[in-house]
């Protein structure tokens, strides 16, 4: 049976959309604005508290007793309020000449105590968490108790890989062109709290660098995977990133390896240069996928029009890009989509399609190996 | 109804990303497989409707079988002429299937069981919880919190036994409070099955946080588990509380005429089902793109694993951390630079649905897929094993055996089939690939049958075989399985060159003689649907099957590849220096005419 794959939809990359960023609350809690304000992305929108670190005791065991002796001996109850280091139980014996008691281990509220296990359970304080509005934008819906909803007429860059959270910052290229690997000597003090562009690649280096003058993100066309392994410090597995306790964002933008920068992205963020971004290096390469992203607010509104949907259908005259070996990397038009399966260089019977290379060779390549060029 | 009514069954598998329909239909006595269709899965957004996307693969299926099925949004039934259906029956694995976090006292032993029947039950298992699991009360607290399965299982102490420790691990799951997956509104299903004499505490610590299943204890001795109430129960719940806050599910099971099963179960209750009738042991697996399965039976019973982040796509480059990058290039015959595989293993991940387009990008893949395979099944002969901190009585004779309680069950000199399922073994452009990825990942010994799951319908075949067996039968042995051939490999102390076996074959062209010597790779040209019959005679000490040394008889069936005698040894040793390893590997692959002619070969 031959494999019919359907080609990758490609990633988004235009100077003019408008995007809607769901924010949500890890639990319900408190929403501080209302539909129709203008937040900055640092703004906070929302905020909760998660409930506290929960250690246990077993006060039986300490105290050498049944489960079911326990409350003879505890000196507080469920819902006290304690303090670290509070006597919580106290046997005496000998006429009181001899004391076993035992402290908190916390200070927090204690939640439950078991006379079946002996076992007592302590709540740490609560953690507070607020959530900022991530870009610049209005709030466009408020899910009660929940988040709320920004839209942002903005330039957005999806990357096809990233790591580390959401982060802030100017942007800024101080690479030449969408070749030029970013490397340690390019980046200095200039770059501190930056988003910094560079071209094919980043280098091990050039992220040390971007580190050590305190940059916010680094984007680039590629990285070498030991480059990524020795920065996070840790080996790829699965590609659902964006937890990662790391100092700056990174993104990728094409793949793993030396990879120019597309034309078009490299553009797009020049020409943003100065302009201050929000980023995400999260991702998710499965149902329900996240790229990591670059946006930069207050563009002017977008153009309404087909080009701001993700295109599904490809034509003769369709940009690609080649995703696969051997022309990985490469731009190409779409000439020719013979309907029936062809048989490639793996003996393979697949859909294929034949584009012409920028330098002007006409390649024959699995549908499955090209990406859409859209935005 | 009975079985001669149905004359046509319309079956689909609502997948993570495709769902797949089939259509059977009886025709001159028998079932057969008439048309294949599907669609995207639509249970995300923005279509936030799984059955959207089965009316879209179900309407391919219209369309290529020249059949009416749909009346708008509903299934035209009963079949009448070249319209409507019989039956339709569906598996469901869409957002990620059936995911469970297990907990109980001790790892190797209730919390291994507990696993077990999660697992057979057809769902991913997410963590496993138990006392002695090195995690400190609040990180085993936050690691609930922070997982949100669809639901959660108990177990811990046989009946009459550890009351305490199983009532403490409750209240740490009550204190977790944790919420389920879909639906933030819906509590979360716990199933208790652990020793009876804690239910009533069991009951009063975890009532007021979750919706609370008493079954009966999966590990009532040391001695004996009873797995099969805890899988009811789980599949009972995956259908009543976890689907039904999935998107469109509420709509999809009315449409069904039978339960809906998560996909894997579905694929086990296949292979047990199809072992029990042939009276042999079997081990199916399904590599896809992000998790590998692996189902065995031996000696009727079922185990089945699920390797979460072994798969050729989305979870590729971990499989090149866990294996080794070295241990995945051993099978490519030639020398390649591994920091460039690396970034084009990552490549791949990044963009799951290219596929290989040279030659040297197949190899890599193929070696990657061996070692997937290989981790794969060596967590299923892990966890597919007797009961462990069993006490046996030992005597003289055991005394020299290295066996201990808690062995794994899966003997490969007693495996009659080997089934592969997946991209990468049901669509390898040679079959004769998809046998030595299995060959070199599973190493078979003795006799063995070999087969690929042509287009994966096994799921489909699995729900029909447990409503309409006969159907699910034809189907599986006439459509779904591609016989690749036999594989015939002694065990015994490797000598390269040294002769380890002589084979009489009755072919149906006549007879032909055979002397194996250690290191040979040969293929006997046997076509699918032929038999012949083999005398393997092993010289002292080599066993085939029939004891060492002891000349075994059999019948072998044919295949799209052949009879394949693989004196290579067991384990396989590839050599350690560059050439020769190359060499060896070329030599293989030419003996089973896998790959085209490699360039300066």
């Amino acid at each position: 049976m031959n494999v019919i794959h359907a080609y990758t939809p490609g990633l988004r990359v235009t100077e003019r959309t408008s995007v809607r960023k769901l924010r949500r609350l890890p639990l319900p809690g408190t929403v501080h604005v209302k539909v129709g304000d203008v937040v900055k992305a640092t703004d906070v929108v929302a905020s909760t508290e998660l409930p506290g670190r929960v250690h246990t005791l077993n006060i039986a065991h300490e105290l050498n007793c049944q489960p079911d002796e326990i409350h003879n001996f505890m000196l507080k109850a469920e819902g006290d309020v304690i303090e670290h280091g509070e006597i919580l139980a106290e046997t005496k014996a000998l006429f009181g000449l001899f004391h076993s008691f035992v402290k908190a281990p916390i200070g927090g509220t204690i939640e439950t105590i078991s006379h079946t296990t002996g076992q007592v359970l302590f709540r740490g304080e609560p953690v507070p968490v607020e959530l900022d509005a991530y870009v610049d934008g209005t709030v466009v819906e408020v899910h009660h108790g929940e988040g709320v909803t920004v839209a942002t007429e903005c330039a957005l860059v999806q990357g096809i890989f990233g790591v580390g959270g959401e982060r802030y910052g100017e942007l800024q290229v101080p690479v030449q062109s969408p070749q030029q690997p970013l490397t340690a000597e390019l980046v200095d003090d200039s770059c501190k709290g930056c988003v910094v562009v560079g071209g094919s690649v980043v280098t091990i280096q050039g992220i040390r660098a971007a580190i050590e003058h305190g940059a916010a993100a680094v984007a680039a066309g590629g990285i070498a995977s030991e480059d990524l392994d020795e920065f996070t410090g840790m080996a790829l597995g699965v590609a659902i990133t964006g937890q990662e306790d790391i100092p700056v964002t990174l993104i990728i933008t094409e793949g793993f390896g030396e990879l120019a920068m597309a034309e078009r992205t490299f553009r797009i963020l020049k020409g943003l240069a100065g302009r201050r971004a929000s980023v995400s290096g999260a991702t998710q390469i499965r149902a329900g996928v996240i790229r990591p992203e670059i946006i930069v607010s207050g563009t002017a509104p977008a153009r309404p029009g087909p080009t701001e949907e993700p295109v599904s259908l490809m034509s003769i005259g369709s940009q690609v890009r080649l995703i696969r070996e051997p022309y990985f990397g490469q731009l190409a038009q779409v000439v020719a989509l013979p309907p029936e399966p062809e048989q490639i260089p793996t003996e393979a019977k697949v859909r294929v399609l034949q584009a012409r290379l920028a330098e002007g060779t006409v390649v024959t390549v699995p549908r499955a190996n090209v990406e859409l060029i859209q935005g | 109804m009975t079985e001669p009514e149905i004359t046509r069954i319309l079956a689909t598998d609502c997948g993570s990303t495709t769902t797949k329909a089939i259509l059977i239909e009886r025709q001159d006595g028998e079932y057969r497989l008439v048309a294949r269709g599907e669609a995207p899965t639509t249970v995300e957004a923005p279509h936030e409707d799984v059955t959207r996307g089965v009316l879209n693969a179900v309407a391919e299926v219209e369309e290529l079988a020249g059949r009416r099925l749909l009346d708008g949004e509903s299934i035209i039934r009963p079949a009448a002429g070249d319209t409507g259906t019989d039956l339709y029956l569906s598996t469901s694995s869409a957002g990620g299937g059936l995911q469970i976090m297990v907990v109980g006292l001790v790892r190797r032993m209730t919390a291994e069981s507990a696993q077990r029947a999660a697992l057979g039950a057809g769902a991913i298992v997410m963590d496993v919880l138990a006392l002695d699991d090195g995690r400190l009360p609040h990180e085993r607290i936050e690691r609930m919190r922070q997982l949100r399965p669809d639901m959660i299982l108990i177990s811990g102490g046989v009946d009459g036994g550890e009351e305490r420790r199983v009532v403490e691990m409750a209240e740490l799951v009550a204190a977790a409070n944790p919420t389920a997956r879909l639906g933030a509104s819906y509590r979360l299903p716990i199933i208790y099955a652990g020793n009876v004499d804690a239910r009533a505490a069991i009951e009063e610590t975890l009532r007021d946080v979750a919706e609370l299943t008493i079954t009966d204890n999966l590990r009532p001795t040391m001695e004996r588990e009873n797995l099969q109430p805890t899988r009811l129960v789980v599949q009972d719940l995956f259908l009543h509380h976890v689907m039904a806050q999935a998107p469109g599910y509420a709509k999809l099971v009315p449409w069904t005429d039978a339960d809906i099963m998560p996909t894997p179960a579905a694929v086990g209750n296949l292979l047990q089902m199809v072992a029990e009738k042939e009276h042999i042991n079997a081990v199916g697996v399904d590599i896809g793109g992000a998790t590998t399965d692996v189902f065995s039976v031996f000696d009727g019973q079922f185990n089945r694993t699920v390797s979460a982040n072994l798969g050729m796509s989305y979870s590729v480059a971990n499989v090149l951390a866990e294996a080794g990058v070295d241990n995945a290039l051993r099978w490519v015959p030639y020398q390649v630079n591994s920091a460039d595989v690396i970034n084009q293993v990552r490549n791949k991940m990044i963009r799951p649905t290219t596929i290989p387009q040279e030659l040297p990008a197949l190899h890599v893949e193929h070696g990657i897929a061996r070692e997937a395979l290989r981790l794969a099944f060596d967590q299923h002969k892990a966890l597919a094993a007797g009961l462990k901190g069993v006490q046996t009585e030992r005597d003289i004779a055991d005394s020299f055996s290295q066996e201990l309680s808690g062995a794994t069950l899966v003997n490969m000199m007693e495996l009659d089939l080997i089934v592969g399922s997946g991209g990468v073994l049901s669509h390898a452009p040679r079959r004769s690939q998809a046998a030595m990825m299995l060959i070199d990942a599973f190493l078979p010994e003795g006799l063995t049958r070999l087969a690929v799951d042509s287009i994966f319908m096994m799921p489909q075949l699995g729900v029909l075989a447990a409503v309409h067996e006969q159907a699910a039968t034809d189907v599986f042995w006439r459509d779904c399985l591609v016989p690749l051939g036999c594989c015939l490999a002694p065990v015994g102390k490797y000598r390269q060159g040294k002769k380890c076996l002589h084979i009489t074959l009755h072919m149906p062209d006549g007879e032909r003689k055979l002397d194996v010597s250690w290191g040979d790779f040969v293929l006997v040209e046997l076509g699918e649907g032929d038999t012949a019959m083999i005398t393997a005679d092993p010289v002292l000490g080599v066993d085939v099957g029939a004891g060492k040394g002891r000349a075994m008889t059999a019948e072998v069936t044919g295949g799209q590849v052949g009879l394949i005698i693989d004196a290579r040894g067991r384990p396989l040793h590839l050599p350690d220096d560059q050439h020769q390893r190359i060499e060896t590997m070329r030599k293989w692959q030419a003996a089973l005419q896998a790959y085209p002619e490699v360039a300066g070969s």
